[in-house]
């Protein structure tokens, strides 16, 4: 009797090829973005890239990427959120009667509201969690009786205006502080923001030089050089020419600053904490992670609580930007928050998905939305295209992962 | 020849490299029932599989005659169209329909499209009646008792014309008078001049009620017999007579004192809470030690083991876990985490494992707080235990970053028990550790399972197969219904007195 030799792993793909594939995989998105970007370019013959229209496709969206934010979470925990369009119609309501009829300060009216957000949340999130009732069930029921408060708040009008505070935190932008200064044949640009922008794109390169030498430190294996520059390069040429568009028109808008923030806190928050780890695997795998001790309850629980607060930043954003709390806010949102985070590539049974996914998922549409209103295309148009992309989006998530 | 309604001849079939079935032949004559035993995995289940056409004709190889014509059956309809029915162990009844819904699910009683109620209701009534159950057809299936669940599949197969019914392991899940009930009424069939093919663990039943008893061991067929004047040990030789040719991985214990008692363990069953699934059931391991737990389908291992890991199974829980001679509460799996247990699932790909990450992250996930610092993961740490994990292992995987779902079985498991060794367990329990593993693999497995118990851990280890068993642990413990019915040590273990054991007090 011969000794059994175990049999040599079948032919397995030498490991760079299969993770240039992976990488095909996950960047399809991004070469979506970019390709949909450059499609509507020609089309507007420029306009879209125009420094002004910039600005306005970031402080439209803006709302949408914050819930965008919450919904990937929720979404990779194999939940989902369809209250959220009517949770930013009453934080938003909230806000304007701690502000304009209470007369509150606005940083203690925006605390309040995002904690009204997050008691929202909690509710919610006990009968997913602790009760067992289905997220789906749950939230239809929240869009229902969330808007239906909104309305006995405001009756049938709206309130407003807002502090200016509030108001140039969903319009405004940041000041001139250093002046501007000449970009030659482009005129001229504030200085402060492109410094913000050098400063980020250099902060990037630092993190991701420190990352990739701590990697090689362990000895594991990293990148290319050449792909890893490529990388560092394109973004920061990308960063940049965005920020020189905006520089060159108003500055940074508050908005973004503040998306670029939640943007890198979430990202972090959800790749390297345990608490982001954990979503993972309650949506990857609910009894594993059960049997592996994740507070299972909780953590769905806080992902909950997280939505109805980042929901409440959209309500106070969005009304700030309109002026008023209007009873028909957020119609719909949570719609677009949804086909974000799955044009970002978000699987329907939870365990997948990134945050920075989820915000290229809101921009496609914004540009989408964006470029097909520049062309002057109706609005049935635009939410067709609208809803063959997210379609689409999907077909080709299933399709790689069937094919590998 | 005319006296055979059913002849399988030279069925072979094989899974992935694996061959389930080799040369299985059976005979079984007009109007007898006929007993398939065999332990777990002997591949009763897949040879009926063959015969009920759920692997279609062409995924093996031999003949089947039915009523004396070649059969080549593409799936369970073609089967059914024949008369040839088969009753899962786990029963395919839709809960909320009624009674008489179920009955005709996919053969509705229909008038041009739409359901005749009263042709439905009325028929329903009359297969009732001849299964001997009093129920409204109108009733929906949920509200019915396991057992009356198993009188509507029948019912349903005999609307379907049945000559020839498959019975796998119809009493498992049934108290004595429902399990005397269910008897009765194939010994009615039987008079009715239906055939019946019963594959059953409970020795004490086949005996009574079948006229011949095939035994089947590691896909073959070891013997046909008269069941008349069968004795049960007659048929526990054939099932266990296997060479124990078995290689297993040398190993000198050394064991220490008690670490952790299990005593006075009871659990009922979640779905019915008035069924004990354990009962009164105490056993204690030894550092150092790997004690077995014998027990057949449904003796209730997993669930004592997931009852005490966390209460992850089960109502109704009593009794008490000492861990180095004080309780212990493990009514949380963090806490039973915590005071170093772990529990490692017979369904790695349900319980284990995160099969669309990649092994890095499956072997953080039951400590990944040893990894963090204030909330934060280290991944590189993470890393860096993942691969350390991979050598000493010998997972093979081109990278830890590769999903575990691309891998093998036996890699998959060494991902499991390299998540479970990084919480650094005292004891760990092992639910049928080498369960779709080729032999290779097992052995490593088993090699794993040594040096586990060679660092003074104690090791629980569940299996249906008797020879891991007895080639692995020092002492084995017998369960059967819930109770614990016999302890051996390695040098009073055999094959045939365990059997004894764990199909003991059964009817």
């Amino acid at each position: 009797m011969t000794t059994k030799i175990a049999p040599a792993p079948a032919a397995a793909p030498p490991a760079h090829s299969r993770r240039f594939s992976i990488n095909l995989r996950q960047s399809g998105i991004y070469v979506a973005f970019a390709l949909i970007v450059v499609l509507f370019a020609v089309l507007t013959d420029g306009a879209l890239l125009q420094p002004q229209n910039i600005s306005n496709i970031i402080v439209q969206n803006s709302y949408v990427l914050i819930l965008a934010i919450g919904m990937i979470l929720v979404i990779i925990g194999g939940h989902i959120d369809l209250s959220v369009g009517s949770t930013v119609a009453l934080t938003g309501a909230i806000c304007a009667v701690l502000t304009v009829q209470w007369g509150l300060p606005w940083p203690v009216a925006v605390l309040l509201t995002l904690l009204s957000g997050a008691m929202i949340g909690a509710a919610q999130g006990y009968w997913i969690a602790y009760f067992g009732i289905p997220a789906f069930i749950v939230t239809l029921a929240g869009m229902l009786v969330f808007r239906a408060l909104t309305l006995t708040t405001l009756g049938n009008q709206g309130i407003g205006p807002f502090p200016d505070e509030i108001r140039s935190l969903s319009n405004g932008f940041t000041g001139g502080y250093l002046g501007n200064i000449g970009l030659g044949p482009l005129g001229g640009a504030d200085l402060v923001s492109l410094l913000a922008g050098l400063a980020f794109v250099a902060g990037f390169a630092l993190s991701q030089w420190r990352k990739r030498a701590a990697r090689l430190g362990y000895h594991q294996t990293v990148e290319p050089m050449p792909v890893f520059v490529l990388k560092i390069v394109g973004v920061g040429v990308v960063v940049m020419a965005v920020v020189v568009q905006l520089a060159r028109f108003r500055n940074l808008p508050w908005v973004l600053v503040l998306l670029a923030a939640l943007a890198l806190g979430y990202s972090l928050m959800a790749g390297n904490s345990v608490f982001g780890r954990h979503i993972y695997s309650i949506g990857g795998n609910l009894q594993a992670a059960t049997l592996s001790g994740v507070k299972v309850k909780a953590v769905t629980f806080w992902v909950f609580v997280n939505m109805g607060a980042l929901a409440a930043l959209a309500g106070v954003i969005f009304a700030g930007r309109l002026n008023q709390a209007g009873p028909t806010a957020g119609m719909s949102f949570e719609l677009d928050a949804i086909a974000a985070a799955f044009i970002g590539g978000a699987a329907v049974q939870g365990g997948v998905g990134k945050v920075v996914g989820a915000i290229t998922g809101g921009l496609i549409m914004g540009v989408i939305n964006n470029g097909m209103s520049l062309i002057g295309a109706p609005s049935e148009r635009v939410m067709l295209v609208k809803g063959l992309v997210l379609l689409a989006a999907v077909a080709y998530d299933v399709w790689t992962k069937r094919r590998a | 020849m005319s006296d055979d309604i059913l002849v399988m001849q030279g069925i072979t079939k094989r899974f992935a490299g694996v061959t389930a079935l080799h040369e299985v032949s059976l005979t079984v004559r007009r109007g007898e029932i006929h007993a398939i035993c065999g332990e777990n995995g002997a591949g009763k289940s897949t040879l009926m599989k063959v015969l009920s056409g759920v692997h279609p004709h062409g995924t093996y190889d031999g003949d089947i005659l039915f009523e004396g014509e070649p059969c080549a059956f593409d799936g369970i309809r073609d089967s059914e169209r024949r008369g040839i029915v088969i009753i899962h162990q786990e029963l395919a009844l839709c809960g909320q329909l009624s009674v008489a819904e179920n009955l005709f699910l996919g053969n509705e009683r229909s008038r041009r499209g739409f359901i005749d109620w009263n042709r439905t209701n009325h028929e329903a009534q009359a297969l009732l009646d001849r299964v001997g159950l009093r129920e409204n057809p109108t009733t929906p299936v949920n509200d019915l008792g396991v057992g009356k669940q198993q009188l509507v599949e029948i019912a349903k197969a005999l609307s379907k014309e049945v000559r020839l019914l498959i019975l796998d392991e119809p009493t498992a899940a049934l108290n004595d008078d429902d399990s005397q009930h269910l008897l009765d009424l194939l010994d009615g069939l039987r008079n009715e001049g239906i055939t019946s093919v019963i594959i059953s663990h409970k020795l004490g039943e086949v005996t009574r009620i079948a006229d011949t008893v095939t035994v089947l061991r590691d896909g073959r067929t070891i013997e046909t017999l008269p069941a008349k004047g069968l004795s049960e040990e007659r048929i526990i030789s054939g099932m266990v007579g296997r060479d124990l040719e078995h290689r297993f991985p040398p190993r000198t214990p050394d064991i220490g004192e008690e670490v952790l008692r299990i005593e006075d363990w009871t659990v009922h069953s979640p779905a019915q809470p008035d069924r004990v699934v354990v009962d009164n059931a105490t056993l204690s391991l030894r550092r150092g030690e790997i004690v077995g737990l014998a027990g057949l389908m449904g003796a209730g291992r997993t669930e004592l083991a997931m009852s005490v890991f966390g209460r992850s199974y089960g109502v109704g829980i009593s009794g008490r876990v000492v861990k180095d001679g004080r309780e212990i509460d493990t009514r949380t799996v963090r806490g039973a985490i915590r005071h170093g247990l772990a529990y490692v699932s017979e369904d790695r790909k349900k319980y284990g494992l995160n099969l669309i990450e990649d092994v890095q992250r499956n072997v953080s996930a039951a400590a990944l707080d040893k990894l963090a610092n204030r909330g934060w993961v280290n991944e590189n740490e993470e890393y860096t235990v993942a691969e350390r994990f991979r050598k000493s292992m010998g997972i093979r995987t081109a990278a830890v970053s590769t999903p575990t779902g691309t891998l093998s079985g036996g890699n998959q498991q060494k991902v499991v028990l390299a998540k479970w060794m990084f919480t650094d367990p005292d004891v760990l329990i092992l639910d049928e550790p080498t369960r779709g593993i080729d032999v290779g693999a097992k052995y490593e497995i088993y090699s794993i399972i040594n040096d586990l118990a060679a660092q003074g851990r104690a090791v629980l280890v569940i299996s249906s197969e008797l020879p891991e068993l007895l080639g692995l642990c020092d002492r084995v413990y017998a369960l059967s219904e819930g109770r614990i019915t016999g302890e051996v040590s390695r040098e009073e273990a055999t094959q045939e007195r365990l059997m004894q054991y764990m199909t003991r007090g059964q009817s």
